[in-house]
């Protein structure tokens, strides 16, 4: 897991099959990284479907959220749509799990993200880094509380 | 934790100070919730005064639509003093929410509330605000799923079994 304190490596991932987005390219908010297993899981306990009815939180405390994993474009779009997903999930697909291996949460064996969660503030630093287990959602206290410390309202 | 705790603003069933509070985080669309009702049902006739039960908001609405507006319901509700005849009701006619509003409306009429005018409220700015900030607290307080039960305060990690969560509850008797 990377260090809170130190810098967060940046990458371009796609989030549609003709659109990129590059990390550094967003200095005006904070990112949340959410690297999770795989697009299709089942909805009700979800990290993902929290984290989108959470969004309008995160953005009241300027946080935008990223969902990573190694599916592909197409895979997300359709997830997407049919979960009402309504923030930006990036394909680290092909070279596959590159960029989850660079924020050190890649399963080698299963071949997909860990389930992992980063803050990263404007300027590129991580302030917050969590890795849970697959099978348990580490659910959004954590962030939002080192959110709510570097961005006081 | 929970935070905030238990106060004022909760829709508390029981005597306080009660030896033992039990809230729950839920969501009124959520299948998990639906067969969690039951075992809610039974550990309040079991503990009788010994229990207050609370009941937080957490609609996950993109994935469930009609979950929103069946917590707007039950806050109007609050005003005609039946929050827990339409809180109840809800779960037990879980299936009717697949119609859409049709089937909320249904079950809103059924406890004897006029449906236009509790749907006439599904806008306030208030109570939107009085779910928002249910949903908050319980992103704050761990929520990660629903139902989520917290036992005096503390996340019940436990299977919401009534055998699991009576002997959780007896535990903090």
């Amino acid at each position: 897991m990377l260090q809170p304190g130190t810098k967060a490596p940046d990458f371009t991932l796609p989030v549609t099959p003709d659109q990129s987005l590059q990390l550094s390219s967003i200095t005006d908010s904070h990112k949340v990284l959410l690297f999770y297993p795989a697009d299709w899981s089942p909805v009700c306990g979800d990290e993902i479907a929290l984290f989108n009815q959470a969004k309008s939180i995160f953005e009241r405390y300027n946080a935008q959220l990223l969902g990573i994993s190694v599916d592909n474009t197409w895979c997300h779009i359709a997830y997407a749509k049919a979960n009402n997903i309504h923030f930006p999930l990036l394909a680290d697909f092909q070279p596959k799990g590159a960029v989850s291996k660079l924020y050190d949460a890649y399963h080698d064996k299963e071949g997909t993200s860990q389930r992992a969660l980063y803050l990263i503030d404007k300027n590129g630093i991580i302030q917050y880094a969590h890795i849970s287990p697959d099978a348990i959602n580490p659910g959004a206290d954590g962030v939002l509380e080192k959110l709510k410390e570097i961005e006081p309202r | 934790m929970l935070q905030p705790a238990v106060n004022a603003k909760d829709h508390v069933l029981g005597k306080l100070p009660s030896a033992i509070m039990l809230t729950e985080y839920g969501d009124y669309q959520c299948p998990h919730c639906g067969h969690a009702y039951p075992i809610v049902q039974k550990l309040i006739r079991h503990f009788g005064d010994n229990l207050a039960f609370v009941f937080r908001n957490f609609p996950l609405s993109e994935a469930h639509p009609m979950a929103l507006p069946a917590a707007l319901s039950t806050e109007v509700a609050v005003g005609k003093g039946k929050y827990w005849q339409l809180h109840d009701a809800i779960f037990e006619h879980q299936d009717l929410l697949e119609e859409g509003t049709g089937g909320l409306l249904k079950i809103i009429t059924s406890v004897g509330l006029d449906p236009a005018e509790i749907q006439s409220h599904w806008t306030d700015k208030s109570l939107l605000q009085k779910v928002s900030d249910d949903f908050e607290s319980g992103l704050m307080s761990g929520v990660n799923g629903t139902p989520t039960f917290f036992i005096n305060g503390e996340k019940y990690d436990g299977i919401p079994m009534f055998g699991d969560m009576k002997k959780a509850l007896a535990a903090h008797m």
